[in-house]
Formats: C-alpha cells, sequence, structure tokens
C-alpha cells in the first residue's frame, strides 16, 4: 500500500507519473523564456508526509498527506515573475509559464541568460529504508515504549505526548541553461512533551531529534531513551527553577543546540538578499571585524544525514561549505541565484524554498562555529556572577537594526564559578554585529544539535541545523523577571 | 458563486464503502495573486492555484486523517484507503468522532465574506497600488533611505464541508491586502517598521499612501533608540502588540491546551483571571469581517462567545473532542489546517475601554510604550512571560525618546490581573484585535 517514491529517480517519477519529462520542461523554458530573461526555471515536487501523535498512551493523530505541484520562475534583472499551480497537467504548466513570462514582458528588455557553473550533486542521504516506508506498528510500538520511558524516568510526570513525523520529497528542477537535476530527500523527526506536576505547580519539558535518516536512527545507541529522560528532566527541573536574573551579565552558552545564536545574531543578516537591498545590519561590511578573534562560523549543507543538508538547493545547485567569519572576519553572504547575478557573486547552493508554491530566498542550511581550544569547566568556572544556558526555545532577529532575541528554556545561575540553581525560562536579547565581539572564550566541545529546528522567512519554512562549542559571552542581555539588588535573586 | 460539494461526497461514499463507521471532510480550493515592488520597481510577482482535500475517517471510535493536493480519482482513491487503513491501526478512543448531526449548521448566513464588486483590475493596476503605497512611504521624510518594498495580495477561495451522513455546506471568500516596510537611516543607524491594511473588500482597503506614510511614520520614530537600565515600571502595550497577549490566552484556553493539562488557565473556568474591566469576546457572525465564518471546522454553526467577562473567565475554545474529553460542549471553535481537526478562534477581541490612549500615556511618569515585540519567550503552562520589546519611553507622561534591545518579562496571569487603562481605540483591522492596554508594572530589562 505504501507508496515506495523513495526508491525512485526524479526524473522517472515525474515522467512516469504526470508525463512530465525534462524535455518537455525545456520546451516550456525554451518556447516561452528563453533569451527574453535572464533567468528561468521549472520546480517540480511530490511530497508525502505521514504524522503519528501518541497522547496519553492513546494515537491521537495518524495522518498522511500527499502535496505536488510545479513552480515556474522567469528573473529579468531585480524582477521575479513567479507562478505555480497543483496541477501538473501540460495546459497548467504552459498557463504557469506564461504568467511568469509576464514580468519579462512588463520589464521590457531582454537580458543575457546568466550561466553559474554547476558541480555534481552530492549523496548524502541515501536510505536503505527511508522512515517514510518503514511500517507504521513498529513505529507505534517505539511511541509507546517512549511513553513509558518517560513515565518511569520520574513520578511527577503526569503527560507524555510523543510525536513522529516522516517525509519524504522528490523534486526536479530544470534550468533555462538546460541544467536538469533532481533529488529525494527523505526527513524525519521524533519529538517527546512530557508534563510534570508537583504541589499545585505545573511545567513543560520537550526533547527530541532526528535528520536525513532512516527510522532505526532512533534506535541506535537506545536514542529514543534519551530523548524520552531529557523530556522528563527539564519538565522535573523547571518545577524547582527561580526567577530568571534581569539585566547585563555574562553568559555561557553550552554546546549544540544554543548556536540558535548564531542562526539569529549574524546567519539572517548575512543571507544575500537583505544585503542586496542594503536593508542588512551587516551590508557592506565583508572583510570588516564583526566578531571576537576566537570566531570562525561555517554554513555546511554538505553534512550527512543531517536534518539542514541538501545534495543540490532548491535551484539545482549543489551545496557547500561556506566561511561566513574567519578568525573575527566577515568572509562571504549565503546566495541564491538570484542575489549572485545582481551583486557579482557566485551562487553558494543557499537557495532554498519551502515547497513549490514558494520562491526561491538565500536561506542557511547547518551553521556552526568551529571548536576552540578551552576545557569547558574552566570556561563556566571563569564567571563569578552569570547565566549558564544549555537549551534554548525559538529565536528572531530584526535584520535591518540587527537586534535578535532567543528563548533559554533550560539555564542555570552561575554563582562563584558554580553552576547552581536552575531558572526559569527567560529570553536572551542582543545586537547582531557586536553580539560575536562579546565571546571571550570558545570551548573544544562543539556539537551540532540533534536536529529540530525549523527556520521561518516570509512565510517559508525550511529544516535547518545549528551547532556551537561552549562559548562565554560578556554583557549580554536577560529577560528575566528578578532585577538584581547587590546580586540577590528572588525567590518565590 | 457556488460550491460543488460532489467530490466531496463521492469520496466520504468510498470512505464507508471501505469500512468507515464515519466519516467527514473539508475542501479548500483557492486562488491567489501577489506583488512587491520595491524602490518604484516589479520585484516579485506571483499567481498561485491551490486545492486541498482533508479526510476524517472513523473505524468506531478510532481515527486517522489524510489529505491531498492531487485530485486526479487514482490519487483521491489512495487517500481514502490509505486513511481507513490508517484508522483500523490506531487506538480506540471513547471521546473520538463526528459532532451530533443535529447540531450542524442549518442554513449558511450570508456574512458579507466574498467580495462582488466590480471585474478584478489587472496585474498593471495592482501593481500600482503597491507602487502607490511605497512612494508615499519614500516621499514622507529624506530620512526615509531605503525599502523592503510594498506588497498588494489578493485571494479568493471557497470552502466546502461534508460528512458521511449527508450534510453538505459550503460558503466562499475574498481578501485583499496591502503592506509596506520602509527603511529609515541616520548617521549609519538603520531602522525598519511597516504598516498594512487588510479586508475582505478591495473598497475596505486603506487608500495606499495612508499605508505608505503611517508605515514611514513607524520607522522614523524609531531613529535614535537606545537601550534603558533595568527597571519596574508601567508598560503600556499598542494595539497591535496588545493583540498578540490576546493570541496567548487563547491559546490557553483552547481545548488541547487544557485536556493536556498543559495551561495556565487549567481549572480556572469561572475564576477571576483578568482586571475586572477585561472582557474579551469571540465573535464570528460580524459582517464582513476577516476572522467571521458561518460554520467551524465540524459544520457547527458559528457563534458569539464571552471569553472573558469583566475579569472572569466565562468559556474555553472547544472543538467536539476537546469538550468531550473535558465534559463540556463544544464552542463551535474547530478549524481544518488540512492536518486534522485544531482549535482556532474567530474575531477575536479585549472590548474597548473609556480612555484615550494619549492620556493612558499621559498617566505614566517613567514606562515603556512597547510598539514592536519578537522572539518565543511565552510559556503557556505557567504564564510566564518574556519578549524581546522596542518602542518608546515614556517620561513625565510624553513620549520621549526610541528605545530598543530590551525585554518585557513578567507573567500572563499577573499581567491581565494588572491591566490598570484599557483604550477607547479598538479597531478591527485583523482576525485579533486590542485595544491600547496599560499594565501597572513589569520588568524591563536592558543594562
Amino acid at each position: 500500500m505504501t507508496d515506495k517514491v523513495a526508491r525512485t529517480r526524479p526524473e522517472s517519477f515525474f515522467s512516469d507519473r504526470f508525463n512530465v519529462t525534462p524535455p518537455l520542461m525545456e520546451r516550456l523554458l525554451g518556447n516561452n523564456l528563453l533569451g527574453r530573461v535572464d533567468d528561468a526555471d521549472i520546480y517540480l515536487e511530490y511530497r508525502v508526509n505521514e504524522e503519528l501523535v501518541l497522547e496519553e498512551n492513546v494515537v491521537k493523530k495518524a495522518s498522511r498527506h500527499v502535496s505536488q505541484g510545479a513552480g515556474v520562475r522567469a528573473q529579468s534583472g531585480p524582477r521575479t515573475g513567479y507562478a505555480h499551480t497543483d496541477d501538473l497537467a501540460i495546459g497548467n504548466l504552459e498557463e504557469a509559464a506564461r504568467q511568469a513570462r509576464a514580468i519579462a514582458d512588463r520589464a521590457g528588455r531582454s537580458g543575457v541568460v546568466a550561466v553559474p557553473g554547476h558541480g555534481r550533486p552530492h549523496d548524502l542521504y541515501t536510505l536503505a529504508e527511508p522512515p517514510i516506508v518503514t511500517e507504521l506498528a513498529r513505529k507505534l510500538d517505539l511511541m509507546r515504549r517512549i511513553d513509558a520511558a518517560c513515565r518511569a524516568a520520574d513520578a511527577r510526570v503526569t503527560q507524555v505526548i510523543v510525536s513522529l513525523t516522516s517525509e519524504d520529497v522528490v523534486m526536479l528542477i530544470a534550468t533555462a541553461s538546460g541544467w536538469t537535476v533532481g533529488d529525494v530527500r527523505p526527513l524525519t523527526r521524533l519529538n517527546v512533551t512530557a508534563i510534570a506536576e508537583e504541589g499545585g505547580r505545573r511545567e513543560i519539558g520537550s526533547y527530541g531529534g532526528g535528520g536525513r535518516v532512516a527510522f532505526d536512527f532512533y534506535l541506535d545507541a537506545e536514542r529514543w531513551k534519551w530523548f524520552a529522560s531529557e523530556a522528563a528532566r527539564q519538565a522535573t527541573l523547571k518545577l524547582a527553577a527561580v526567577d530568571a536574573p534581569a539585566g547585563a551579565m555574562t553568559v555561557v552558552l553550552g554546546p549544540g543546540w544554543p548556536g540558535i545564536l548564531l542562526h539569529e545574531a549574524i546567519g539572517h543578516g548575512l543571507e544575500g538578499d537583505f544585503n542586496r537591498k542594503g536593508v542588512s545590519a551587516f551590508a557592506g561590511r565583508v572583510g570588516q571585524k564583526v566578531a571576537s578573534e576566537l570566531v570562525t562560523v561555517v554554513d555546511d549543507g554538505t553534512i550527512a544525514n543531517r536534518r539542514g543538508s541538501l545534495n543540490v538547493d532548491d535551484e539545482g545547485t549543489p551545496t557547500g561549505r561556506n566561511v561566513l567569519i574567519e578568525n573575527g572576519i566577515l568572509r562571504g553572504y549565503m546566495q541564491d541565484r538570484l542575489n549572485a547575478r545582481l551583486m557579482g557573486q557566485t551562487p553558494t547552493g543557499n537557495g532554498r524554498r519551502e515547497s513549490y508554491a514558494h520562491p526561491p530566498l538565500p536561506r542557511m542550511t547547518n551553521t556552526f562555529m568551529l571548536a576552540g581550544q578551552e576545557d569547558p569547566r574552566d570556561i563556566v568556572r571563569s564567571v563569578k556572577h552569570g547565566l549558564y544556558a544549555v537549551n534554548f526555545g525559538g529565536g528572531q532577529v530584526d535584520i535591518t537594526s540587527g537586534k535578535f532575541v532567543f528563548s533559554a528554556s533550560e539555564a542555570y545561575l552561575i554563582e562563584d564559578g558554580q553552576v547552581t540553581r536552575p531558572v526559569k525560562g527567560a529570553t536572551l536579547i542582543g545586537n547582531g554585529p557586536d553580539a560575536l565581539t562579546r565571546v571571550s572564550r570558545v570551548g573544544h566541545d562543539l556539537a551540532l544539535d540533534e536536529g529540530v529546528g525549523t527556520c521561518g522567512k516570509d512565510g517559508q519554512s525550511v529544516p535547518v541545523g545549528v551547532g556551537l562549542p561552549t562559548i562565554r559571552l560578556d554583557g549580554m542581555t536577560v529577560g528575566g523577571t528578578a532585577v538584581a539588588s547587590s546580586g540577590a535573586i528572588r525567590e518565590r | 458563486m457556488s460550491v460543488d460539494t460532489t467530490l466531496l461526497t463521492d469520496v466520504l461514499a468510498r470512505a464507508t464503502a471501505r469500512g468507515a463507521s464515519a466519516a467527514d471532510g473539508f475542501l479548500i480550493e483557492e486562488q491567489s495573486f501577489s506583488a512587491s515592488v520595491r524602490l518604484g520597481q516589479v520585484d516579485t510577482v506571483t499567481h498561485s492555484r491551490e486545492q486541498r482535500l482533508a479526510l476524517r475517517v472513523f473505524a468506531g471510535r478510532a481515527s486517522a486523517a489524510a489529505s491531498t493536493s492531487d485530485f486526479s480519482r487514482v490519487s483521491l482513491e489512495r487517500v481514502v484507503d490509505e486513511a481507513t487503513a490508517l484508522a483500523r491501526v490506531t487506538t480506540e478512543d471513547p471521546h473520538a468522532g463526528l459532532p451530533d448531526p443535529a447540531e450542524l449548521v442549518d442554513g449558511v448566513p450570508d456574512l458579507g465574506l466574498e467580495d462582488h464588486e466590480g471585474p478584478d483590475p489587472t496585474p498593471e493596476e495592482k501593481i500600482e497600488l503597491a507602487r502607490r503605497a511605497e512612494a508615499a512611504a519614500l516621499e514622507a521624510d529624506p530620512r526615509i533611505t531605503n525599502s523592503e518594498g510594498a506588497e498588494y495580495f489578493d485571494r479568493r477561495a471557497h470552502y466546502a464541508y461534508a460528512t458521511s451522513h449527508g450534510f453538505a455546506r459550503a460558503y466562499s471568500t475574498s481578501s485583499f491586502g496591502l503592506s509596506v516596510s520602509p527603511v529609515a537611516g541616520k548617521d549609519g543607524e538603520m531602522q525598519r517598521d511597516s504598516w498594512y491594511t487588510y479586508a475582505r473588500r478591495r473598497r475596505a482597503l486603506d487608500a495606499p499612501e495612508s499605508v505608505g506614510r503611517t508605515a514611514a511614520a513607524r520607522a522614523l520614530r524609531r531613529l535614535g533608540a537606545r537601550k534603558v537600565k533595568t527597571t519596574e515600571v508601567p508598560v503600556i502595550f499598542d494595539p497591535d502588540t496588545a493583540a498578540t497577549l490576546l493570541r496567548s490566552i487563547a491559546a490557553a484556553a483552547s481545548g488541547p491546551s487544557l485536556y493536556r493539562r498543559a495551561s495556565f488557565l487549567f481549572e480556572r473556568l469561572g475564576s477571576r483571571i483578568a482586571a475586572p474591566a477585561v472582557t474579551i469576546v469571540d465573535d464570528g457572525l460580524l459582517p464582513g469581517a476577516l476572522g467571521s465564518r458561518p460554520f467551524d471546522g465540524e459544520g457547527l454553526p458559528t457563534r458569539r462567545s464571552v471569553v472573558v467577562g469583566e475579569g472572569t473567565l466565562r468559556s474555553y475554545l472547544l472543538d467536539t473532542y476537546s469538550a468531550r474529553k473535558l465534559g463540556l460542549h463544544s464552542t463551535h471553535h474547530a478549524s481544518r489546517d488540512g492536518a486534522g481537526v485544531s482549535v482556532g478562534t474567530t474575531n477575536l477581541m479585549l472590548l474597548a475601554g473609556p480612555t484615550n490612549p494619549a492620556e493612558l500615556i499621559g498617566s505614566v511618569k517613567q514606562g515603556l510604550y512597547v510598539t514592536e515585540l519578537i522572539g518565543f519567550g511565552v510559556n503557556g503552562v505557567t504564564g510566564d512571560y518574556s519578549r524581546g520589546a522596542a518602542g518608546l519611553w515614556i517620561e513625565d507622561g510624553q513620549l520621549a525618546y526610541p528605545v530598543e534591545e530590551v525585554t518585557v518579562a513578567g507573567n500572563l496571569l499577573e499581567m491581565f490581573d494588572r491591566i490598570d487603562g484599557i483604550g477607547n481605540d479598538l479597531a478591527l483591522r485583523d482576525r485579533v484585535a486590542s485595544p491600547t492596554l496599560k499594565i501597572a508594572r513589569m520588568v524591563v530589562a536592558g543594562e
């Protein structure tokens, strides 16, 4: 019964199922677009998504969604015409091509088709059994075991919600320069949420992971048990949390997911579109010092099986390992084809879209800081009074002013060089162009996150990764409720 | 325009033929257009056509959901077969099931949700609206130095709902919007802000020039922003930021959060959760309003609910399933998003108070007037609240200078309890709306 999409080659998939062949795609581009625009492409996508939710040890949700469609794009100068349809009949594709081309008619000029160099696509996530095809019974059985493990971890856990999503996307893109490339992208994510109660106080904790991996990823090294016990630990820990401090202080970030700092503080500000338009706080600053010399940050879409990785981006450009900041100096931006062309740069494999219904934008893949030399324990010991934050919820940035926030979900006070009491969630706020100049120590313990990140921009969500070694930041503003008076923290 | 429900009823018939004891389906078809203009030039023009059929199938008390955008016969049959097969392997749940057929909407009221006026303007005419809005922003002041552009969009959608008991109803909507995001610059500093207009009818949109000038004024007033010292002061939320506080209340009052005991409003029905001046209603029947709908995602007629009445929590927001779990009745707030049934509000409003917003500001000696919030620092289980903020500092009752890179923090229950001023400026510009709100004190963290 299962649609074994994942084992198909993208070219034959779309021609077998919809009669849309690469020659047909080239004809649509050639007849309608070539010679009148600077760039054009047709993107085909077929997506199967499965979502399972177990709650109160009962399957609350079991759903399967299929979506398909085509997006046709024509570009002339800075102008983009985009049309998409979820009906892959040839007449609809021709109509979409006509609508996209209207942008060129309005522009009233003919350009030269830009042909950036194409490299070979990577092979980062070929799986013997993609997670979407793994049988339901195995998935539900694991989810029930996770429920039991989470409850067993602590008697104060009163509710457990386990969700497992699996997805397969087949994409095929044909560009005006005659380059046709496809990709088959598996993706899965497991999430455990625990609610704990004690003495009338209730708290929530959640933990999870995933990637472009097989279902067995969750069984390897009993990763599922780790997710279950972490969710329980986070919820129960918060039952005893004191109010977070308020004001400027030294902050130590733990390894892994706290790399969301990089995503918000500098990542978005280094996306090509904002810099081409001159609306980013980092516009025109390549070659300048934007971080402490301890800081080197890369965006790397080529790491095998990672959530943020891609063999080719959604414009057909192979992804790369792009150095954004090297020893504190800003080295470059993340580019899609449009912004690379307009800025006279090379596409970096960062052109991504949520689906066929969205035109590509420059986006991050896996963004992380390279490891330093220090023992993380020494970094904590170096702080007299401060905050040690090891897990975060979401973050957000105002690209133009550079102000960004990210919200700690697991954090502790540092008192006299020791990690002491857990504090309630608090938002950290900073200014992108100077936040990384405050990095005074970098640990040797670089870790990537567990595979849970989703980034939103212009209403488009894409899976991403982040990573960080333990770092110390001096003078970050922490948005708690406890206004310090002579260093005392108010207990509730 | 009438909507054909035949496709849906055929799909439901196949589900029962395959052994489903009951099923319901929701169908959405939409067409949309958007055009963005930047610095007077067309930036991106998008045409789209989308359709989606979402199906929920019951095998006794076990259920499953499936959806597809492929309406070919083969694909629809596969979706039905997959959903019925899925339902057979999921667990029995005594609370699962369709609403009582007797309670489903009878006639579909005309709420004026669709624009019938005149022919559709050409793409060029639509682009011109965006161009005019951006031009007004760029011309407003020499310190408007750049722009992220202006965008016009329109959307027409048809919705149909049917059950395997033979119920089938449909309705159509339209919506139109225009937004502008100018950038103000001075001495190397850049500040962006935006403004928008959004309506069911094209003629109800604000004039492009007015949208552009308001956006420019909002960006300009942020120039010269600085941090303030960490302190505890009165905080005034402007209508748009105050509306985000209502969204947090609605999320905590929604059935799925409550039966999971994951809400700071758990077991609070009938108790005081806000200052006595606070009344929050959800009214899905307002003619021509953006959040109005004739029936919810389970075919139940929309109504006006008082969520908070004079400070007391009067009603939760429930769909059929969460209501049964809680031993209550659905409040007709089911919403369909393609991935099954969830809870959603319609037009959610905190009712206006008696005070002019300028008087609220005038009553504060030292405090923060919040115009923008960023980040996700809201804990729905405890109500703990900590978000990034930008706005204007209030000194001796006057807006004195812009503020940025600060956080505002507290607890939502304490914040609603401490509301000691409600503006008379409620305007339903979106699906959630609030007047200006003054909270007696919150912690502002900065330097």
